[in-house]
């Protein structure tokens, strides 16, 4: 099995190479949020913030096909309903808030380079770490590394420097615009931390209850 | 050798022993006593009902009278299916499911042995039908109910697991694939055990009761094989079909994780 996924990541990173993607959110919505219409062109960050429960785990999990929901997602002018539903999740790289883990070690659900493993400040042996000796803000670092791995064209960030200190969170951010920048893959961002969406965001938007956006200054 | 038959005093003897127990439990404050002669009646009752109906049966065999009592065992046996089930598919599909696995596979693994192993004529004599048809349902119950809890479970308890892997860009089947062979195992490993014991830990019911019943103890093992070769053939190949189709209704057409597919689990 994790060949197999070491296999399938592999391939899949290749074409993503330097495709510069531009994602729109046309109308997306259930009973339980939107209908939401957001557009982010390549490289973009858009920082959404608001209160929990508002929906915005809720919107990122519509963006990634992972609920029912009325309206359309395209990726490049491509509509989502003409992408077999793994391909459209392997492209659109959705991060939850809590990483979760199935094999033993970590190096057996993907693999990573010594110098990106280094950029987020893990040693190069990580890898080798058995998941349930990982600190929780390990967890999430590798967690991260472990979506990049499969080279998505956009990515669904959900809270994802919750459980890190300060250092760390830098070279979270550091790591995610730079990936961002050099695929040209747009990013929305969910985080409480109003500072973290100043630096890493330009449009930034609060997810008031019911799950609709607000413009913020 | 002549069958030895049983008196009604011969029955009561024995019903004294679990009356016995029953006033034990109840002394212990088991809180079974009730239960276990409620139990002991429903033995009675049903096995003296199903003895009737077979007696009819056999002196009046006709297809139709054959097909409508397998009908109702097959029925019956999906039902218990679906009750042994903490959360089962919601609709048609929580009986529905279950009862179309064991009417697949021991209906043909029945019909197969009927026609290519014993060979009687016409193939759907009852005094071999029923029986073997009773002895394949309540095994493949048990393996297609017990493998059917353990997927949706399985499921509920894994579902972050299971759609962080969607979200990685894994389908459905790579995404659910632990679970659903961990299923297919436990509803396989009852009568995997049991062939493995078979003689030598325990004696089989059914081949006891042939040898206390006259048949030369090697027919009667002969039997107990061909019976345990049906039973696993047909409890694996029912577990395997309820766990698939079970497996692909947890997810919708966009291979979405839809637990909400499955009730609630039933407050005891």
């Amino acid at each position: 099995m994790a060949k197999y996924l070491r296999r399938t990541l592999r391939l899949s990173a290749s074409p993503g190479e330097s495709s510069l993607a531009t994602l729109d959110i046309i109308d997306l919505g259930s009973p339980l949020f939107g209908p939401v219409r957001l557009s982010a062109g390549p490289g973009e960050v858009v920082g959404l913030s608001g209160p929990s429960g508002a929906g915005k785990t809720l919107l990122l999990r519509g963006v990634a096909d992972l609920d029912p929901t009325r309206g359309e997602v395209h990726l490049d002018g491509q509509p989502r309903s003409g992408f077999h539903a793994a391909a459209w999740r392997a492209a659109v790289g959705y991060l939850p808030a809590e990483s979760q883990w199935w094999e033993e070690r970590i190096g057996a659900h993907f693999q990573a380079t010594a110098d990106a493993l280094h950029a987020l400040g893990l040693p190069a042996d990580a890898l080798a770490w058995e998941v349930a000796r990982c600190s929780t803000g390990e967890r999430q670092r590798l967690a991260l590394l472990r979506l990049l791995a499969g080279g998505p064209q956009v990515l669904l960030l959900d809270e994802p420097t919750a459980s890190l200190d300060a250092a760390a969170t830098a070279q979270v951010e550091t790591y995610v615009l730079a990936y961002a920048r050099s695929r040209g893959a747009p990013v929305l961002w969910v985080s409480h931390d109003a500072e973290q969406l100043h630096r890493v965001a330009r449009r930034r938007f609060q997810v008031v209850p019911r799950g609709r956006l607000e413009p913020l200054a | 050798m002549s069958v030895i038959a049983l008196s009604v005093l011969d029955l009561s003897l024995a019903a004294l022993l679990v009356v016995a127990l029953a006033f034990v439990a109840h002394r212990l404050r088991l809180g079974l006593g009730r239960r276990l002669l409620l139990g002991a009646l429903r033995t009675t009752l049903q096995l003296l009902l199903i003895g009737l109906v077979l007696k009819v049966l056999f002196e009046n065999a006709s297809l139709g009278w054959i097909a409508l009592l397998a009908l109702v065992m097959l029925l019956v046996a999906g039902r218990e299916v679906m009750a042994r089930q903490q959360r089962r598919f919601v609709g048609p599909w929580g009986f529905g499911l279950g009862t179309a696995s064991m009417f697949l596979s021991s209906f043909t693994v029945t019909v197969f042995a009927l026609i290519t192993v014993i060979g009687t004529t016409p193939w759907w004599q009852p005094q071999y039908a029923i029986p073997l048809l009773g002895m394949l349902l309540g095994n493949t119950m048990n393996g297609v109910s017990l493998g059917l809890d353990r997927l949706t479970s399985g499921a509920f308890q894994q579902r972050a697991v299971i759609e962080t892997r969607l979200a990685l860009g894994h389908t459905a089947a790579q995404a659910i694939g632990t679970i659903r062979r961990d299923a297919v195992r436990v509803g396989m490993v009852h009568i995997m055990n049991a062939m493995a014991a078979a003689g030598i830990v325990s004696l089989p019911g059914m081949m006891t009761g042939q040898i206390l019943a006259g048949t030369p103890p090697m027919e009667a093992v002969k039997y107990q094989i061909l019976i345990m070769f049906l039973i696993a053939a047909g409890t694996g190949f029912g577990t395997v079909a309820a766990v698939w189709f079970g497996a692909r209704r947890l997810f919708d057409e966009r291979e979405r994780l839809r637990l909400d597919r499955l009730s609630h689990p039933r407050t005891r």
